[in-house]
């Protein structure tokens, strides 16, 4: 058997696409093979699968089950009414599973750039940042998978979106033509744009501190410095005002920290909500994000470039 | 006639720009402090199998890292059929396969999914990308077990599913890198035998990095590197007239002033 083989017993197969080839077809293909890459490789490790899934329910049925009685939470929006610590939880346990998915795609990234798998990948010749937003995306599907099966198993903890049926058509003349999504699938539903634009905007930044970090070692510091500080000082497990009454300067921590806007958007948008304020930030640090990882991969301009590769070199 | 660095330079500014498979051209490059690559130049002929012989820390790994455009070398000129990788990096990679030193298969999915992200990597739909990762694992006789997991194969067979990976989108140049380290030596064969198969029957140009000579056939053109420079550039006979030598260990030895790994 020979490269004919390759080149002509592929019944039908043309010719080896050139400069011309990059064509719309062929980012398509490009992309819907990365994406599909990060989810068969996420299905084929279902240890991660479970230990992401166990984590925020760990919080949820011990954590927050054990505060309840410590944590009130008082009305404030989205919430309509008193809600049970739990409940007010459940969105950042979501933004917490996009931090540990996000850092976990880095861990990868500086891992297949220490043995040099990354390489299969930046050796495409379809452009950098196209590889690199394709990932970007793979990782946030993975994530998702993730979500809505926390999601999935929180409802029967009775941590659903109860907001009312969504509204989906349009008023002619004065009427109504459409139907309404009823809770709690309105919520599942309008979450979803939330959940994927906090999940790209911590992909990004995962991304970026994956080209900073030199080596696998140095990433265990980072997730300590990391991780924790992000998801501490936010709205993940307790409201802001609560923050501010206990110490002013960490509510402004708090609210400076693009995880805290993350969460609230998940929150309101798991009720039907749109928060505004936080989606600028969480739009604007993802555009922010991205563009510093694309940075830090350019191969003339970027972090690597400077200080060479990771992984075997002669 | 002794063939060196210098003459190879010149040669390489003497051919068109789009007849080699892959020029180099007075390349340097430097991280922090460090010159790994000092005026390098070397060219791989279409058709041509040429060895890049040098030791551990000799500077091949950063060339190659250079011509897959890794990043981007800060001075030189490196192209690949005529498409320099900093302007036209597109149409180059395009042309390049590449098979690296260490692993780079997903060992958790079978061979079938890793060519077929290859292929998608290229811009094949699914469809095609199945097509050609089949013809390509029957290439090195491995369709059979296209189904089964990467963690299942050999060292030898995982190496010859890279070089199949690295031949579906029908290259005009391959790179490998030290590709036979770690294999028994049936397996070094096999792979060996099927690049020189690709190089003798479809006129694929092969830059082959080792530091192993007993894999040189006298056929070979030799690229001698060490310590970032090329010290020499030609042929086999060449290579034994400027090492004044009477085989390309001692040669080698003698133009580096360094035992190589074979020899030790």
């Amino acid at each position: 058997m020979s490269i004919d083989t390759l080149a002509r017993a592929a019944t039908g197969a043309q010719r080896a696409p050139q400069a011309s080839h990059l064509t719309v077809a062929g980012f398509l293909a490009c992309f819907r093979g990365i994406v599909w890459r990060e989810v068969l490789r996420f299905l084929h490790q279902r240890e991660r699968f479970f230990s992401a899934l166990v984590r925020p329910l760990v919080w949820l049925f011990i954590f927050a089950a054990g505060f309840r009685q410590v944590l009130g939470v008082s009305i404030i929006p989205p919430y309509e009414t008193y809600v049970l610590y739990e409940t007010y939880i459940a969105p950042g346990l979501i933004g917490m599973i996009l931090l540990f998915n996000a850092m976990q795609s880095s861990l990868s990234m500086v891992y297949d750039r220490e043995t040099g798998a990354m390489r299969t990948l930046l050796v495409s010749p379809y452009p950098r940042w196209f590889l690199l937003t394709s990932k970007l995306i793979g990782g946030v599907s993975v994530a998702l998978l993730q979500v809505y099966a926390f999601l999935a198993i929180a409802y029967f903890w009775e941590i659903e979106p109860d907001a009312a049926a969504l509204p989906v058509g349009l008023t002619l003349g004065g009427q109504f033509v459409g139907f309404e999504i009823p809770a709690p699938f309105n919520g599942y539903i309008t979450v979803l744009p939330a959940i994927v634009l906090s999940g790209l905007m911590l992909g990004a930044f995962g991304l970026f501190l994956s080209s900073v970090i030199r080596q696998l070692e140095n990433f265990a510091g980072v997730m300590n410095f990391v991780i924790f500080p992000m998801f501490f000082a936010s709205s993940a497990l307790y409201p802001l005002w609560r923050v501010r009454e206990s110490s002013p300067l960490l509510y402004e921590i708090c609210r400076f920290n693009p995880f805290t806007h993350a969460v609230e958007l998940i929150r309101f948008a798991f009720y039907c909500q749109f928060d505004l304020n936080s989606f600028y930030v969480v739009a604007g640090c993802t555009i922010l994000f991205l563009a510093c990882a694309i940075y830090a991969y350019n191969p003339s301009k970027g972090l690597i470039a400077r200080r060479g590769p990771g992984g075997p070199k002669n | 006639m002794v063939e060196t660095a210098k003459l190879d330079t010149a040669a390489g500014k003497r051919a068109p720009a789009g007849g080699e498979a892959l020029l180099v051209r007075g390349v340097s490059h430097s991280f922090g402090d460090v010159r790994a690559l000092n005026e390098v130049s070397l060219t791989v002929a279409p058709g041509a199998f040429t060895v890049l012989l040098g030791l551990n820390g000799a500077g091949k790994s950063t060339l190659f890292a250079l011509i897959t455009r890794l990043y981007d070398n800060t001075s030189g000129e490196i192209s690949i059929f005529g498409n320099d990788v900093r302007r036209r990096p597109s149409s180059a990679l395009q042309r390049l396969g590449v098979v690296f030193q260490s692993r780079t298969l997903d060992a958790d999915l079978s061979l079938l999914q890793n060519l077929t992200y290859h292929a998608a990597l290229h811009g094949y739909g699914r469809r095609e990308g199945r097509r050609r990762a089949h013809a390509a694992l029957q290439m090195v006789g491995l369709d059979k077990r296209a189904h089964e997991k990467v963690r299942n194969l050999s060292g030898g067979q995982a190496r010859r599913v890279e070089i199949a990976r690295s031949m579906l989108h029908e290259p005009g140049l391959l790179l490998l890198d030290e590709p036979t380290v770690g294999l028994d030596i049936d397996s070094r064969q096999s792979v060996i035998a099927i690049v020189r198969g690709l190089v003798r029957d479809h006129g694929i140009g092969v830059l082959w990095a080792t530091h192993l000579i007993d894999e040189i056939d006298p056929n070979d053109r030799i690229v001698v590197m060490h310590k970032g420079r090329v010290l020499y550039s030609g042929s086999v006979p060449g290579l034994l007239e400027a090492g004044r030598a009477s085989d390309p260990a001692s040669a080698f030895r003698t133009l580096t002033g360094q035992p190589t790994a074979e020899a030790a």
